[in-house]
């Protein structure tokens, strides 16, 4: 009794809710008759589309800088690097002159620049954290709107050769939605694209099973991510960036200089939100700029707080159960409620209010016992 | 020379504690040199802005004040009010009779919505801005459950103009037109003035009961108020100002030229006192005399045909700018009050506040209500002069344009006057009103202006919420955890928990 | 019980959580009489004033056993409203003043006076409309009483001496209306020389009103000069109460601190060993640290190797600040030698490089990392200052688990650990539990210098004598050389060599365990001892 006791207050009410509601909504999408495989395909691609994003979450509140709304610095760096990586290849002309090879190639360009910017960004944007400590969440929800305005400016003046990426007869301006189909778009994880531009040896990234649908490629890539932070939390770096985000000073009396390792975790989570984002427009097959990514780091946040993280504390398993179980409802809430009740928003309702609702709960929760 | 570097140090001051303001000042009036827009336009813009917003933005004054900060929350005022405008037009009241039903829905649920808020930020000291600022986005989704699922859905809704095909679900947007548009701002001078006069008539009868029955203590204001009110009822039957009474929008001219005799009515009483009554020596007197020298400067100055023009262009509603000044009245008002002192002191100590007897929670639940209420009353003034309700975007963006408009006007987190509201959506909403055409003639794009604006209203709020963060970060550093050691430590803190 | 006495205290016994703070103390005030109530930290003065002030933190942990009476009527203080209602007051030592309101807003803070308008008869006194005139007139005449003309009534706070700051908190109690008795609480800890004269010149002018004073100080001296009678607590007891004209200093010294010596450490490890003075392990050359509240300013004084060394004296004093200022949480200034070597205290970390490790005396605020395991923070400092538990994985170099594990094991078993295993979080132990997980992080660096700061507070006896024994044990068998900092004299007393007395950032004198109580007392209080004599 006791122990079921503790159970649901580490759990929480919210996520009890929200688990089960992924359970009611798996179970009644079955009993409605949609083919599980196609609905768990769309699960594990939504889970892996999102999951380096959420990621990007951990070394931020292990650093000690909260719910890293400021997300949205990482993933414009991604965007940005992606853009970039796109133009180059059409001036190029990579596809003919490289073939095969040349989606890889702007993938990897794509990572490197939104690597370089963001890792630049990120450690600046530690720097303006540092110096805001204990308004972390406020003031970066705020920078991380304000640099998507300042991106749409950007987007609306960068004047591109590549007709995929600038609206067509304009020669100023990029497109609201870049395809990514010619480019590295389902490169990892689609298994026509795979099958249609790559060679047989390379079949294994994205294959079919009967309707469920693998995309390995894109889960070795996340598998592999996951790995790297997981490491790291382990190394000593990281170990020392964990004691500085619980308890300052008690890391400050090992000898260890906290803010710098503040900006460390804030420098790793805006690279991880580069790395996110190109991973996301790469499973989802645009590259989406503009105000699209607005509300992505509130999405991430939601997810890892449902996967029972906390302000203060997170672990990878943290983000491969929250992202599964906020993405699961998504996934399967939009077939169940059309065949219910025939309102196409309604899943966009739940989403707003699943994720501001279990984000409120965690900061409420986080006051209390600082008081 | 002495006064000359007085001078020079005031005028500094001023400079350093404007940066904000006199920096946009500066960003705004570029625009509107690039833009090359007419004079009129703008004006016109501005003043209608001032008429949609205005009162929301100072519905954010109450919080700064009890130390809650800018309230995000105020969307979820907004969205009581919607609610209520949704029932109005769907029974089909419209007219001011209809506002008068709208407010009467909106404010209880406002305050139901203001007092849950308030307790919910009492669980969260100190976080409470990123708080408002989810809970607006979490109240928007439930506004939306309830629009798209509730209406309709569960609650049997049959009105083809306001709900979706399907039977389910509220549309886009509600036309307003023919029931709620201008219903405030129609209202007719004359019919304010004699709801005016008949309102004074009843509290000073009122007043009069309670002296003869209570003995209660009657003032001489009391019986100036109703003279005055009574005077001006009086007035507006002569044929002639009753007919430029009857109207319900005022050209911009004649408000200014009243305002500017109304106050030289103001400082000639003032000059008249101080020289008869209290024989004050002729250097209270420059003041005064000064002003209305200024007052007439300004008076000449809508004989400049170009002035004359915008002035005659722009036509004012007039019940929405009395309410504004109403709220700033009330706004001012408060502070003198024993409600008003409690939310100061809350507001700039939790811990001493609770140590004197003031019962801090209830004081920051009553200004989230008052706030929420506000809000819900602004966000009416807002729709019915607007004339479209956007069932889903009115409201989502009402915190994030009122506050940055309160920044932009030089408040802060801890503090915001009605000079700092008024200046701030002026300021705001000319850059709002221009920068979409500055943007076509600097860049030929005008969709760059449009982001501009945006960026500029994310990007205060982020400067502002950043150099409130360093000051406190800064504040809290000087005073390191060792502070917990001090000895009679345990008494302190004893008294800190202390009622 | 006498009718003489506006406040009487009898009897008065007070658990918390079945530690027993108060055993039968009597506190007795004449009106117009200023009463010093002295004691050393943890005498119970704080606890006997909750109790006077009903404070829910009393209440909270099961109130009180004893009588409390006022002009000779029982009283029932259950609340600090009721405490304000019977007269009481209090000045605090931290002050509790808004500094951007004005005095007269200070003065009258939540008793502002207001007039009934007819918005209030029907919601309340909430919209009362505030009379200022009137609350500064009061204000005025408040400041005008304690005699500070020059305040002025309608200035912000923001920007006012200290001094200043505290007379009008002074005004503040002064203008409550009945205002009885008035407690100060070190009310000179933070004043200059001649606001603390001016000071006990505002105490006596009160206390000439008629207002009985409860003056709570460490300073002897100040009781000597302004107190008419004083209470004397010790451990929580009530020692003495007596006549300020029938003692002496050095008799109230000896009150305070008078105990016997009990054996906390057995004998037979408190073995003999070669110190000589020419070998200094740690010496501190016109050290500062500023650290609030606990601030070193200008200490002067050499350890020897192979010492066991105590730091004492009373809490504020700067005692706690030594440690901090090494460890690298506070900015410091002047030398720290190891061995002749001076320590770059602007770098992170400098310290424990040279094998100095510490316990800190802030067991959850610095001490330890709560939500992780026994495990990670056994090891975490020894990791990070000298690469141990590390294996490497290619360039990067990850926890070693397998040894951390291990020597987590043997250090749960060498200080007897009471836990379910190396992974159970260090937040849900016991505090003795968790203070031998800060001695096991510190013990894991092997350094050749432990500081221990406060290393038995809050724990039980067993932990207690667990923890000062090992103390003893590493210092005779390894050769460690120990600075102990410690509230407890009779801790201190009883292992160390010799004992540094610290008052007011500095190191008053160097003490022997076997030095008489009076000494002890004397030096706590800051006093020379040719001036008590």
């Amino acid at each position: 009794m006791k122990t079921l006791k503790t159970f649901y207050e580490n759990f929480g009410l919210p996520r009890l809710i929200i688990a089960g509601f992924f359970i009611l909504l798996v179970v009644a999408s079955i009993i409605l008759g949609f083919s599980p495989a196609v609905l768990f395909s769309d699960v594990v691609k939504r889970w892996l589309m999102y999951g380096t994003l959420v990621l990007a979450m951990v070394p931020g509140i292990q650093s000690g800088i909260g719910l890293n709304f400021g997300i949205s610095l990482g993933i414009s760096s991604g965007l940005l690097g992606a853009v970039l990586a796109m133009e180059i290849s059409f001036l190029r002309d990579w596809n003919t002159t490289l073939g095969m090879g040349a989606p890889w190639l702007t993938l990897l360009l794509a990572l490197f620049f939104g690597v370089i910017l963001a890792a630049i960004v990120g450690t600046l944007y530690g720097m303006l954290l540092n110096r805001v400590k204990g308004s972390e969440m406020t003031v970066s929800t705020y920078v991380g709107f304000s640099v998507i305005a300042f991106m749409n400016i950007v987007w609306l003046s960068l004047s591109f050769k590549n007709g995929e990426l600038s609206w067509p007869l304009q020669g100023q301006g990029l497109r609201n939605t870049a395809s990514l189909s010619g480019s590295f778009g389902g490169l990892l994880s689609n298994p026509d694209v795979v099958q249609a531009t790559q060679p047989k040896w390379l079949h294994w990234l994205a294959f079919r099973v009967g309707e469920f649908t693998v995309p390995l490629g894109l889960i070795l890539v996340f598998a592999f991510l996951c790995l790297l932070v997981w490491l790291f939390l382990r190394s000593k770096s990281g170990i020392a960036m964990s004691g500085a985000g619980e308890n300052q000073l008690f890391t400050t009396s090992s000898g260890i200089n906290v803010n710098q390792k503040r900006i460390q975790g804030t420098m790793i989570s805006t690279v991880l939100g580069a790395v996110g984002i190109i991973l996301y427009a790469q499973t989802y097959g645009f590259l989406q700029l503009y105000n699209a990514p607005l509300m992505m780091g509130f999405a991430s946040v939601a997810s890892i707080l449902i996967g029972g993280a906390t302000v203060r504390r997170a672990r990878i398993s943290n983000v491969l159960i929250g992202t599964l179980l906020f993405q699961g409802i998504l996934v399967t809430a939009l077939p169940v409620v059309n065949e219910v009740v025939e309102i196409g928003t309604l899943p966009e309702v739940l989403r707003i209010i699943i994720s501001n609702g279990i984000i409120l709960y965690a900061l409420s929760k986080t006051k209390g016992e600082n008081q | 020379m002495n006064q000359k570097n007085n001078l020079f140090k005031k005028v500094g001051s001023f400079i350093f504690d404007n940066k904000v303001m006199i920096a946009f000042a500066a960003i705004c009036l570029a625009a509107i040199v690039l833009s090359g827009s007419p004079m009129t336009f703008i004006v016109d813009g501005v003043f209608t802005r001032i008429t949609r917003n205005t009162f929301t933005v100072l519905a954010l004054i109450i919080p700064v004040l009890a130390g809650l900060g800018l309230n995000f929350g105020i969307v979820i005022g907004a969205v009581a009010a919607q609610i209520a405008v949704f029932w109005v037009v769907y029974w089909g009241f419209g007219g001011f009779s209809g506002i008068l039903l709208t407010v009467l829905i909106a404010t209880p649920l406002a305050i139901l919505f203001g007092y849950l808020v308030g307790k919910l930020f009492n669980q969260m000291k100190g976080a409470e801005m990123i708080a408002g600022l989810i809970l607006g986005y979490f109240a928007d989704g439930l506004y939306q459950l309830l629009f798209l699922v509730i209406i309709g859905g569960v609650i049997p809704v049959n009105n083809p103009k306001l709900i979706i095909s399907q039977g389910v679900g509220v549309k886009n947007t509600i036309d307003l037109t023919g029931n709620l548009k201008y219903a405030i701002d129609s209202v007719r001078m004359v019919d304010i003035i004699t709801v005016f006069f008949y309102a004074v008539l009843a509290i000073t009868v009122i007043k009069i009961i309670l002296h003869l029955v209570k003995k209660l203590k009657l003032s001489r204001s009391d019986f100036i108020l109703f003279g005055v009110s009574a005077l001006i009822f009086g007035v507006s039957y002569i044929p002639e100002i009753e007919r430029f009474l009857s109207t319900d929008r005022l050209a911009l001219l004649d408000a200014f030229t009243s305002a500017l005799v109304i106050l030289a009515i103001l400082q000639i009483i003032k000059l008249i006192k101080s020289i008869w009554v209290e024989k004050e020596p002729a250097s209270a007197l420059v003041k005064p005399v000064l002003l209305l020298l200024v007052y007439g400067a300004l008076y000449g100055l809508t004989y400049i045909p170009a002035v004359e023009e915008v002035m005659l262009y722009v036509k004012l509603p007039v019940l929405p700018f009395l309410l504004i000044a109403a709220l700033c009245w009330f706004n001012q008002k408060i502070l003198s009050v024993r409600l008003g002192q409690n939310m100061r002191t809350v507001g700039q100590s939790l811990s001493v506040a609770m140590a004197s007897g003031i019962n801090a929670d209830q004081t920051r639940v009553i200004a989230m209500v008052i706030s929420t209420v506000l809000a819900s009353w602004g966000q009416i003034i807002f729709l019915q002069n607007i004339g479209t309700f956007s069932t889903y975007g009115a409201h989502t963006q009402i915190a994030q344009f009122a506050i940055a408009a309160l920044l932009v006007g030089g408040a802060s987190v801890q503090k915001a006057t009605n000079k700092q509201a008024i200046i701030g959506v002026i300021l705001f909403h000319t850059l709002f009103i221009v920068a979409p055409q500055a943007g076509k003639e600097l860049f030929n794009n005008a969709q760059i202006g449009e982001y501009f604006r945006v960026f500029v209203s994310y990007g205060v709020i982020a400067l502002s919420l950043a150099m409130h963060a360093w000051k406190q970060f800064r504040k809290t550093s000087q005073s390191t955890p060792g502070d917990m050691a001090l000895p009679g430590a345990p008494l302190q803190e004893a008294v800190d928990g202390g009622s | 019980m006498d009718e003489q006495y506006l406040l009487s205290m009898s009897n008065i016994s007070k658990e918390y959580y079945g530690n027993r703070v108060l055993k039968n103390v009597t506190l007795n005030v004449k009106p117009g009489e200023i009463h010093a109530l002295v004691g050393e930290n943890g005498a119970g003065k704080s606890t006997l004033m909750n109790i006077l002030f009903g404070m829910p933190v009393i209440y909270a942990t099961g109130g009180f056993e004893g009588q409390v009476s006022l002009d000779g009527e029982v009283a029932t203080v259950d609340n600090p409203h009721a405490a304000m209602d019977y007269g009481i007051g209090m000045v605090h030592q931290e002050f509790m003043l808004i500094p951007e309101f004005t005095v007269t807003e200070n003065i009258k803070l939540g008793r502002e006076i207001g007039h009934k308008t007819a918005l209030s008869r029907i919601f309340g006194n909430l919209l009362e409309k505030l009379n200022w005139d009137q609350m500064s007139r009061d204000s005025r005449k408040a400041l005008n009483s304690i005699g500070m003309m020059n305040i002025e009534e309608y200035t912000k706070v923001a920007g006012m001496p200290i001094g200043y700051k505290q007379f009008v908190e002074i005004a503040r109690e002064i203008d409550k209306t009945g205002i009885k008795l008035l407690v100060f609480d070190e009310p000179t800890a933070v004043l200059t020389e001649s606001e603390a004269d001016r000071l006990l010149e505002i105490m006596r002018l009160i206390a000439e009103k008629g207002i009985a004073i409860i003056f709570i100080t460490h300073r002897l001296t100040e009781v000597m000069a302004v107190a008419d009678s004083m209470t004397i607590l010790r451990d929580g007891e009530f020692v003495a109460r007596k006549d300020v004209k029938d003692t002496s200093l050095a008799n109230i010294a000896e009150l305070m601190i008078g105990r016997q010596v009990e054996k906390l450490v057995e004998d037979d490890l408190l073995g003999e060993r070669e110190l000589s003075d020419e070998n200094i392990a740690l010496e501190f050359i016109d050290y500062y640290v500023d650290m609030p509240g606990e601030r070193v300013k200008g200490m002067n004084v050499k350890i020897r190797e192979g010492e066991i060394f105590g730091f004492g004296g009373l809490a504020g004093q700067g005692k706690i600040g030594i440690a901090n200022g090494i460890m690298g949480l506070y900015d410091t200034e002047g030398e720290v030698l190891v061995r002749g070597k001076t320590l770059d205290l602007s770098k992170l970390g400098e310290a424990l490089r040279n094998k100095i490790a510490f316990v800190s005396e802030d067991r959850r605020g610095v001490g330890l990392l709560l939500g992780e395991s026994i495990e990670r923070n056994i090891i975490f400092s020894a990791m990070q200052i000298n690469d141990e538990f590390l294996k490497g994985i290619g360039p990067i170099k990850i926890l070693d688990k397998a040894t951390a594990d291990k020597h987590a094991k043997n250090m749960i078993k060498l200080l007897d650990i009471r836990c379910t295993g190396p992974s159970q979080a260090v937040g849900s132990l016991s505090g003795g539990n968790q203070q031998k997980v800060c001695l096991a992080r510190a013990i894991t660096m092997i350094p050749e210098i432990l500081i221990v700061s406060e290393p038995t507070r809050g724990i039980d006896i067993g932990a207690k004598k667990l923890v000062l024994e090992y103390l003893t044990k590493i210092n005779r068998e390894l050769g460690t050389t120990i600075v102990m900092i410690s509230s407890e004299l009779l801790e201190l007393r009883s292992l160390c060599d010799r004992i540094a007395i610290v008052s007011e950032g500095k190191v008053f004198s160097v003490m022997k365990p076997d030095d008489p109580d009076a000494a002890y007392g004397l030096a706590m209080a800051g006093v020379r001892e040719e001036v008590a004599l």
